[in-house]
């Protein structure tokens, strides 16, 4: 009876179908370029990210290769510093608030009645007002603490990621196979884990990777108007809003972190459209 | 003056590869006349249908050929005389008559905008004079008010008819219709049918007439050609295909075709056809045929003519065995089965709107039961019912003893096992995300069973359904379409089911794929005992499969009795209408 070789497994077939792209090695190498210098950079920095190294905004400085910030402060160390904090709270609120939204949005769309009424009316009213009044509410009132910093987004995240989602899933919902759940009596956890959610993973990778972007976004917002847990400290954010005045004086001071935000996002988001093609089966073999 | 149209050696190829999607394709209709392409999907008919417009599909280029209609070339033409072209000289009648025409516009719109594209008629008065007579034509009323109606308020025939008027609206010389009536209830099918057959006639228009269903082909087709692979296998008259055909593909279409004419054992075919790029170098159809030699493998077969109108592309022309129409009717002396499942008055409805009327059935052991009926009369929402997916519905449903609650999730898993659904479109009944051997052992889980006897239980179900056990590992989109739908069955049959209910199973999915389908059910019934409730609005597949037939109109039961005496000898009116207005093979024939 035992004609199948070997287990299924299809987690890591799926990994390995992912890197098989093009797109995706791309995306990692990408991805990785930005989060190495992220973590290895403050280690490599010829200066501290406060010290006053020559005249403001000036070019041709011997020893600092970008020259000097509109504090004259050197753009290269400032900038090798500046993407640890981002990254990490970037990463740490997208998977919060992208985990939370997806639930949330599947369970509503699989309850329809009254939960799925509070979700959804929940998701509008939050939705009703700007991600950064929430945030300048909560840190204006609690102080600026990382945590806090990561809550903000993650409440703008959840109710986008929630709508999204429960689009999707509304769909899914509908199709014969989750009748034929139905029918044999699983349960209402399993529906929705088991046979929804795997169904809208292309969606959450596009989604989650779309939610990164803007998290950087908004912690790089925040970090200009003040609220980060070291105002001093080097932030791409900061960065690219203190320095924008003085473009066309010193164009490095706001390239640099520009150029490095853009290719995470690119980075990111080529990874998760190459996920994304190959959980919706497009390049699969129809015959191995 | 020639007209018509004439095909000489069309290829098309797959876009940047080598690899033919149709090749060798020599196709002439005379004016008045129809052709139908026939062949199962994949075989390319549709790719040719649309080249005769001068198009391709994305990712499908022509790689050389001709396409005359009357004396002009299509395929030569630039972009915009091949726009110039469609509509005015051939046109296209597509599938859905639904999608193609456009939401938000006025009928009477959409037929005067098709005139003036093409410059048709002198001034807006001749062209809206010119709308009416083609509404009149398409026996659809010409007043102003059914003109200012939008394409959802008309019902599905008549917005193909409306379809057919706009590609009957320039005076084309070729029309190519691809299904026009697939998704039709076939008294509305017999009308637009009877529609095309009067215009292409009057108006001396070449008619291709793409379709799978060989009892329209019959009924209304001049000729026939039957593509394989990419090439037309067989092409004649449509009497000397159907009685006396050449090519062993053919013959099993025609043997796998259910007839109403009579009770036929459909017969199917396993195996599916080679896709572009993994064709063979000797015969397509080799490796499906039993007629099959060392030479139909290393040689391609060239078109044999067989006849004045006849030829085929087999190296064994003449050998294959003429079909016969099986009048074989087994002595329908067998003993009724007990009594499974009883249904006493049930009413259904959505919403509070009754749509279901006092419906009171048996299904017995071992026997078929065919809920018969058109779009919209409640035989699907019976059948959702007894499968405790519709829970609006009262009355009695009494499983060997014991009521039966309305939702499944009421029920016990006992019970809930017992009675299993199969889904109309296995391309949505099995989750994707899933592998084959994961979707079929959930019932077993859930009812209880070690992992390691689930396991075996999962191969051996396999095994009755004929895939083999490694298919367990498969997702479905690797599986064809009368695969996915064995999988349905096994999923439904793990669980060792006494009632099964089956809800249109095989209305997508190809002639002999559905007869592979329904070859499988006959023997589950037979062998399992099952009861089986085949709910469908095919009645000749009702003949090959069912002992007894519940005909449904408007939420009732009309009509109830045995499959021979219902559709043999029918008591009324309307399964009267329905059966004389479904076309057969057989009574074409005569």
């Amino acid at each position: 009876m035992n004609k199948v070789s070997r287990e299924p497994r299809p987690f890591l077939d799926f990994i390995g179908t992912v890197w098989a792209m093009r797109r995706a090695k791309i995306g990692v190498v990408i991805t990785g370029l930005i989060c190495v210098t992220a973590a290895v950079g403050p280690h490599l920095a010829p200066f501290t990210a406060t010290e006053f190294v020559d005249m403001p905004n000036s070019l041709h400085i011997s020893g600092a290769l970008f020259g000097t910030d509109y504090m004259g402060q050197d753009v290269w160390s400032r900038f090798l510093m500046g993407g640890g904090s981002i990254l990490f709270l970037g990463a740490v609120s997208t998977a919060i608030g992208v985990l939370g939204g997806a639930m949330l949005g599947v369970v509503a769309a699989y309850v329809k009645g009254s939960l799925n009424s509070i979700i959804m009316r929940t998701f509008d009213i939050v939705i009703a007002f700007p991600g950064i009044l929430w945030a300048l509410l909560l840190l204006s009132m609690m102080g600026t603490s990382n945590w806090l910093i990561i809550l903000a987004i993650v409440i703008s995240t959840v109710p986008r990621v929630g709508r999204i989602i429960y689009g999707a899933a509304v769909a899914v919902v509908e199709k014969d196979f989750v009748s034929a759940a139905t029918a044999i009596g699983e349960s209402r956890m399993r529906i929705v884990f088991r046979e929804v959610l795997p169904n809208v993973t292309s969606t959450l990778l596009v989604e989650t990777n779309l939610r990164f972007t803007y998290s950087i976004g908004g912690i790089a917002s925040l970090a200009f108007l003040g609220f980060t847990s070291d105002p001093t400290g080097a932030n791409w954010g900061t960065m690219v809003q203190e320095n924008s005045s003085a473009i066309i004086l010193q164009p490095w001071g706001t390239i640099l972190p520009v150029f490095a935000i853009a290719l995470l996002t690119i980075g990111t988001g080529l990874i998760g459209d190459a996920f994304s093609r190959v959980s919706a089966g497009i390049d699969r073999g129809r015959n191995d | 003056m020639t007209s018509g149209l004439r095909i000489k050696n069309l290829r098309l190829n797959v876009e940047g590869s080598g690899e033919d999607i149709v090749d060798e394709i020599n196709l002439t209709i005379e004016p008045g006349k129809v052709l139908a392409l026939v062949g199962e999907s994949g075989s390319g008919k549709t790719t040719v249908g649309l080249a005769v417009l001068g198009h391709a599909r994305r990712g499908v280029v022509v790689v050389h050929g001709e396409i005359h209609c009357g004396e002009r070339e299509i395929l030569s033409l630039d972009d915009e005389n091949k726009r110039k072209v469609r509509g005015d000289l051939v046109s296209y009648v597509p599938q859905d008559p639904a999608s193609s025409l456009n939401p938000a516009l006025r009928i009477g719109v959409q037929l005067v905008e098709t005139l003036e594209a093409h410059d048709f008629g002198g001034s807006d008065s001749a062209r809206r004079d010119r709308v009416r007579e083609m509404m009149s034509e398409v026996l659809l009323p010409t007043d102003e008010d059914y003109l200012r109606r939008y394409p959802h308020q008309l019902s599905g025939g008549q917005q193909q008819r409306v379809g057919l008027a706009m590609a009957f609206a320039c005076r084309p010389s070729v029309i190519v219709l691809d299904e026009p009536t697939t998704g039709l209830d076939v008294s509305t099918q017999e009308h637009v049918l009877a529609t095309i057959r009067q215009l292409t006639r009057e108006h001396g228009v070449a008619a291709l007439y793409i379709t799978h269903d060989l009892a329209v082909v019959a009924d209304l087709a001049d000729e026939v050609a039957v593509m394989y692979a990419g090439r037309v296998v067989e092409r004649g008259l449509v009497k000397d295909i159907f009685m006396r055909p050449s090519h062993p593909y053919t013959r099993h279409l025609v043997d796998a075709a259910p007839d109403i004419a009579g009770k036929k054992k459909v017969i199917g075919l396993s195996g599916r056809a080679p896709a572009p790029g993994k064709r063979p170098s000797g015969c397509a159809f080799a490796l499906r045929c039993e007629m099959v030699s060392d030479e139909c493998l290393s040689t391609f077969p060239v078109e044999v003519v067989v006849n004045d109108s006849q030829k085929a592309r087999c190296i064994k022309v003449g050998k294959v065995v003429r079909s016969i129409f099986t009048a074989s009717d087994e002595a329908s002396t067998r003993v009724q089965g007990s009594p499974i499942l009883d249904l006493r008055g049930v009413d259904a409805g959505y919403a509070g709107v009754k749509v279901v009327h006092d419906v009171s059935l048996t299904i017995r052991k071992g026997e078929c039961l065919a809920l018969v009926g058109e779009s919209g009369s409640g035989k699907t929402t019976v059948s959702r019912a007894i499968g405790g997916l519709h829970r609006e519905w009262s009355g009695s449903m009494n499983f060997k003893g014991v009521e039966l609650a309305k939702g499944s999730r009421q029920r016990s898993t006992e019970n809930r096992l017992a009675i299993q659904y199969v889904f109309q479109n296995p391309y949505g009944s099995l989750n994707p995300r899933r592998t084959i051997g994961d979707s079929i052992i959930r019932p077993l889980a859930i009812g209880g069973q070690s992992k390691s006897e689930a396991k075996r239980a999962v191969f051996e179900v396999l095994d009755q359904v004929n895939l083999p056990a490694a298919y367990a590992t498969k997702f479905p989109d690797q599986l064809s379409g009368g695969e996915r739908q064995r999988v349905a069955i096994a999923r439904a049959l793990v669980s060792k089911p006494e009632v099964l209910v089956c809800d249109e199973v095989t209305s997508a999915l190809d002639v002999l794929v559905q007869a592979a389908i329904i070859d499988l059910l006959d023997d589950l019934r037979k062998n399992l005992g099952l009861a089986m409730l085949f709910v469908t609005h095919n009645l000749p597949l009702v003949r090959s499969i069912a002992d007894e037939v519940a005909v449904m109109s408007e939420g009732r039961i009309v009509e109830f009795g045995s499959a021979e005496s219902v559709i043999g000898d029918p008591q009324q009116e309307y399964t009267r209408s329905l059966i004389s207005a479904t076309p057969s093979i057989e009574r074409s024939m005569r």
